[in-house]
């Protein structure tokens, strides 16, 4: 059963990094392809660091792999990811006439694959 | 490493809106690269030591293809006079001389521009137009600031040294102490890297940062709030209370805001928020407020797009004269609906972070792209050409966020041409075949076009 939570893309020092490197280099594309979500929440949803995940919600689909994030740090049903391709495919075009598509608070349905 | 080496002094760092001036680079002269750069931030380092010279790379391709520069100009010029509805779109990481380049090629050809900052803090420029901005410059804050509040942003990962060069440790003349001298809060929906450089982190629930705002100006007018509003926002009325007072009470207040007002729900509701409630603290005592701008030149790319059209981003020039409008003439909104049909894209990748729409109809068009390095903007262009770097390879000025303006010096020469000699040359070509097109229809009067390059 997909779980329901709630994305939140962002920056990242590695993001950062790695861009200067090359946007079609395997490190930003890991970088921008890789989830934290609370430890806590892990142990509940029976998700391991490494483990792949389907993100899925109206726009579209993407694969990413999951690591944790300390319980303090990021509140249960949140997950966070480095902006890029993959929360671009995620992401709604309509702007409600301001020009800026919602980037972050994006609802997605959370599934291990495998 | 050779023994060829130069040092330069006092370079600029235009990865991020910092634009910090102090850097010492060191480059091998031989092998054209930096190796070393003294005071740049992990990022800083990282643009210094990524951008060298990639010798083997073709100056332009069309459709992959390598050609000269001359033929891809020419191609560049011919795809976006011949469209009905060209875009201009990024102009972020490149000089003030090259954007103004691009206005001018846009105003030829009546088509649209549109910068980073539509997806950015354009929310931001849409609210300061409705409730207006107590500003100041970086060079105030640490000076003078002693509550310093961050909301919505993660300065720790995105603008390293925010906080040692103007804003929490950073010692001023009224701030001698740096941080000792500061209260610094972090308001925002989870526990970033920044928080432990703040003194106090308040956790606002995912799209209640309009609430919050919006409660703290009723507190700041003595309003009552009813105190279930920690239910609904996840911040209690005692913190709000408590840091409406240390605001009220403060002698110099700023509140740096970042992506997460923007780019949420609310959007420019959110920004004017926070910007009212800045100017509602000046009934107290100093406060200002400045959005945190992300790349080295977005702040330019305002600036240029002001001056030379009157607005800031978002501006069509279908009509012959520049019209404003966020949503009908910014680049998400024209792209996913499907209503161009040519884009000159200049030193931005907005195949890597568009919405997925957007992308898709991006692919579907003639693209001429301007990039330092290879991209999936660049890899799906018609014309792609490859650039020298600002501020590494070029020279020129740059905005620092805070509307300061900074002259670059460059370190090395590249063999590949900067944006604005790009720019400049479709602009000559597109204005002979504008004019050209024109006499050919029997036009009279002076166009636009005719008016003198400069």
């Amino acid at each position: 059963m997909p779980e329901t939570m709630l994305l939140i893309p962002g920056r990242s020092s590695k993001q950062g990094t790695s861009l200067n490197k090359g946007k079609l280099g395997d490190e930003y594309l890991d970088i921008t392809s890789t989830v934290e979500i609370n430890a806590d929440e892990m142990v509940r949803l029976g998700f391991n660091s490494g483990d792949r995940l389907r993100l899925k919600n109206h726009i579209g689909e993407a694969v990413v792999t999951c690591v944790s994030k300390k319980a303090t740090d990021l509140p249960e049903g949140m997950i966070f990811i480095a902006y890029g391709p993959t929360s671009s495919r995620l992401m709604e075009s309509d702007t409600a006439g301001s020009g800026m598509p919602l980037s972050k608070h994006i609802s997605v349905e959370v599934e291990k694959i495998g | 490493m050779s023994e060829n080496v130069k040092v330069v002094e006092n370079a600029t760092c235009t990865f991020c809106g910092c634009v910090c001036d102090d850097m010492i680079l060191t480059v091998d002269m031989d092998e054209k690269r930096i190796t070393k750069s003294k005071n740049a931030c992990i990022l800083g380092k990282a643009w210094f030591a990524e951008h060298y010279i990639e010798e083997d790379a073709p100056v332009a391709m069309i459709d992959n293809r390598p050609v000269s520069m001359e033929e891809a100009v020419e191609e560049a010029a011919r795809t976006l006079v011949n469209a009905r509805f060209p875009i201009t779109y990024g102009l972020s990481d490149t000089t003030c001389e090259a954007q103004r380049q691009a206005v001018a090629i846009t105003d030829t050809i009546r088509g649209n521009i549109d910068t980073t900052t539509s997806v950015c803090h354009g929310p931001s420029g849409i609210a300061l137009q409705g409730v207006g901005e107590s500003t100041m410059t970086l060079g105030e804050v640490k000076n003078r600031a002693d509550l310093v509040i961050y909301w919505g942003g993660n300065p720790a990962e995105s603008h390293p040294r925010h906080f040692g060069r103007y804003a929490v440790t950073a010692k001023g003349m009224f701030t001698p102490r740096g941080k000792k001298d500061r209260h610094v809060v972090l308001v925002d929906v989870r526990r970033t890297p920044s928080a432990p450089a703040a003194s106090q982190f308040i956790q606002v629930k995912p799209g209640k940062d309009f609430e919050v705002l919006w409660a703290l100006r009723a507190l700041v007018k003595n309003r009552r709030i009813d105190p279930d509003i920690e239910e609904e926002t996840g911040v209690s009325l005692e913190t709000m209370e408590e840091l409406v007072e240390r605001m009220k009470n403060c002698r110099y207040g700023v509140l740096f805001f970042g992506m997460g007002l923007t780019m949420t729900r609310g959007r420019h509701f959110n920004s004017g928020a926070l910007l009212a409630l800045a100017t509602d603290l000046n009934e107290y005592t100093h406060f200002v407020a400045k959005p945190v701008r992300g790349h080295g030149n977005v702040t330019g790319a305002d600036n240029v797009m002001s001056w030379q059209t009157g607005y800031p981003f978002g501006v069509n020039f279908s009509r012959g004269f520049p019209r404003f409008n966020p949503g009908e003439f910014t680049t998400v909104d024209l792209l996913a609906k499907r209503d161009v049909d040519a884009a000159l894209i200049v030193a931005t990748d907005p195949a890597s972070n568009f919405p997925q729409a957007a992308i898709d109809h991006l692919a579907n068009i003639p693209v001429v792209c301007l990039d330092t390095k290879a991209t999936l903007t660049s890899k799906l262009a018609h014309v792609a050409f490859r650039t020298s770097t600002y501020g590494i390879n070029t020279a020129g000025t740059v905005y620092r966020m805070d509307d300061v303006p900074i002259t670059l010096r460059k370190a090395f020469d590249s063999p590949f041409p900067n944006d604005e000699e790009i720019l400049t040359a479709i602009r000559k070509r597109v204005r002979e075949l504008v004019l050209a097109r024109g006499q050919a229809r029997g036009a009279t009067g002076v166009s636009r076009a005719a008016a003198p390059l400069q």
